[in-house]
């Protein structure tokens, strides 16, 4: 495969796209178990704005959320600084993309979490409140270690999920390994060669996570008998 | 606030759009529906030639983005000299082609592993006694295995159509005039992002609900078997029970 020297730029756009979809996913944790903590609050106020954000978001093409966010932030950030008397903000694409797939995939981590949390026995916890252990005890000791073990399946999904879904953050001018292939492929006209390269790459990350991942969930799982038949 | 007379003037290219999204999507699925069947039948064969190419192509199309399949589809093919000047090429030259292929195999995808996962979760007793009623081969997934299967992977594949609706969004990029096109060309026009893109959120929120809805449905009739019970009186009991 002669890629005429764009291959350096390709493998710069994969890092993009790993810093991409690692911000994101750190992103989509936080809001993902704030989301979950709401759906499981014994405020209503909080439990409702939690199933509107997970209602909305899941039930939106990602595509048109990004635009939304990309352009409609810009404008609504825009707005409030020109009342405020500053000047014209430009939101970077890098972080308008993060904003949006962190904010997206926090709806599909909130169902994720929320199963997590209820996956763990309420017994324990009314025992290490028990022992004594203060709150912020019990959850470090007790809720998280099983929590982990009960949410990497879904982590692990939400993952492959989005790496693919980074993609889309071409399109709203974000320099990642897509825009590149683009550029290299007008460059050369040899789109075939190019699309055909990053479709590879992907493959490759998948296949890496899926055997990280697969250890993760194992690690997590020892001391946990596996039915046998 | 919002400017009502601008969507109310970009009406009539939304339901265009939609004309465009709702279309592509019943051709992509029919495809996909047509295809997974036979697959999903392949993916689960102890015949290692016939379950290994199923499990490479799933893998493959299923670890890639859609964008670039597409991107492929579109823009890769016409790379080669030989395809332009085929009889291929009129074909190839147009993005409803393009989209419908990248779509269909896409889908087709996720829906042979959907299936053969209902295949395989198939209780051994239920196979066990068709055998032993002396059905085989292609008479044993017609009438035992299939209708079974396809029934238990109804909830799991109105997860597959209401994402592939949603994944109808990406064949804007390739000049398909859909719903996201529309909003996004409204947006370029008036640069109102709200009106633009909010109008084309009520109309996915809205298919959204829909799709899910007629699932529903769906699940109400065919999955009657998994519906909680309802409390009833208890029935009489039998006189041989006494």
């Amino acid at each position: 495969m002669d890629l005429q020297g764009y291959g350096a730029a390709i493998v710069g756009g994969l890092w993009v796209t790993l810093a991409v979809a690692t911000t994101s996913l750190a992103l989509a944790a936080v809001f993902g178990l704030a989301g979950a903590l709401a759906k499981l609050s014994a405020s209503r106020a909080l439990r409702w704005a939690a199933t509107v954000y997970t209602t909305l978001i899941r039930s939106l093409p990602e595509l048109v959320l990004m635009l939304a966010i990309f352009y409609g932030g810009q404008a609504l950030l825009n707005r409030a600084g020109l009342a405020l008397g500053l000047d014209y903000i430009d939101v970077p694409p890098f972080a308008a993309g993060v904003l949006t797939i962190g904010f997206i995939f926090g709806a599909y981590l909130t169902e994720t979490f929320r199963g997590a949390i209820l996956a763990v026995p309420r017994g324990q916890l009314e025992a290490a409140r028990a022992f004594g252990m203060r709150p912020g005890q019990v959850l470090r000791r007790v809720m998280l270690p099983q929590l982990v073990r009960h949410a990497v399946p879904g982590f692990a999904n939400n993952w492959l999920v989005m790496v693919k879904a980074t993609a889309l953050v071409s399109i709203i001018g974000l320099d990642d390994m897509v825009h590149r292939a683009n550029l290299a492929a007008a460059a050369t006209r040899e789109p075939f060669t190019f699309f055909v390269l990053i479709a590879g790459i992907y493959l490759a990350v998948t296949t890496v996570s899926i055997a990280l991942l697969g250890a993760l969930e194992k690690r997590y799982s020892l001391g946990v008998k596996a039915v046998s038949f | 606030m919002i400017d009502t007379a601008v969507i109310a003037e970009s009406l009539p290219a939304f339901a265009q759009g939609l004309r465009v999204c709702l279309l592509l999507l019943v051709i992509s699925l029919t495809t996909g529906l047509v295809l997974s069947v036979p697959l999903a039948m392949a993916r689960v064969s102890s015949r290692r030639w016939l379950s290994a190419p199923v499990w490479l192509y799933t893998y493959v199309f299923r670890g890639t983005p859609l964008l670039v399949q597409l991107f492929i589809a579109y823009y890769g093919f016409a790379q080669f000299d030989a395809l332009r000047q085929s009889a291929l090429w009129p074909l190839f030259r147009e993005a409803w082609f393009c989209a419908w292929l990248a779509f269909s195999l896409n889908t087709t995808a996720y829906t042979t592993e959907i299936f053969a996962g209902a295949l395989k979760a198939t209780p051994a007793g239920e196979a066990e006694a068709a055998r032993a009623y002396g059905l085989a081969g292609w008479r044993l997934y017609a009438r035992i295995l299939l209708p079974g299967a396809l029934r238990r992977a109804l909830p799991q594949y109105s997860n597959e159509v209401v994402g592939l609706m949603h994944a109808t969004a990406i064949a804007s990029t390739v000049s398909l005039v859909d719903v996201t096109r529309v909003a996004r060309d409204v947006y370029a026009n008036h640069l109102l992002p709200v009106e633009a893109f909010g109008t084309a959120a009520l109309i996915y929120f809205t298919l959204t609900f829909v799709l899910v809805g007629a699932f529903k449905l769906m699940e109400r009739r065919w999955l009657q078997h998994l519906q909680p019970q309802r409390a009833t009186a208890p029935a009489p009991v039998p006189a041989h029970a006494a």
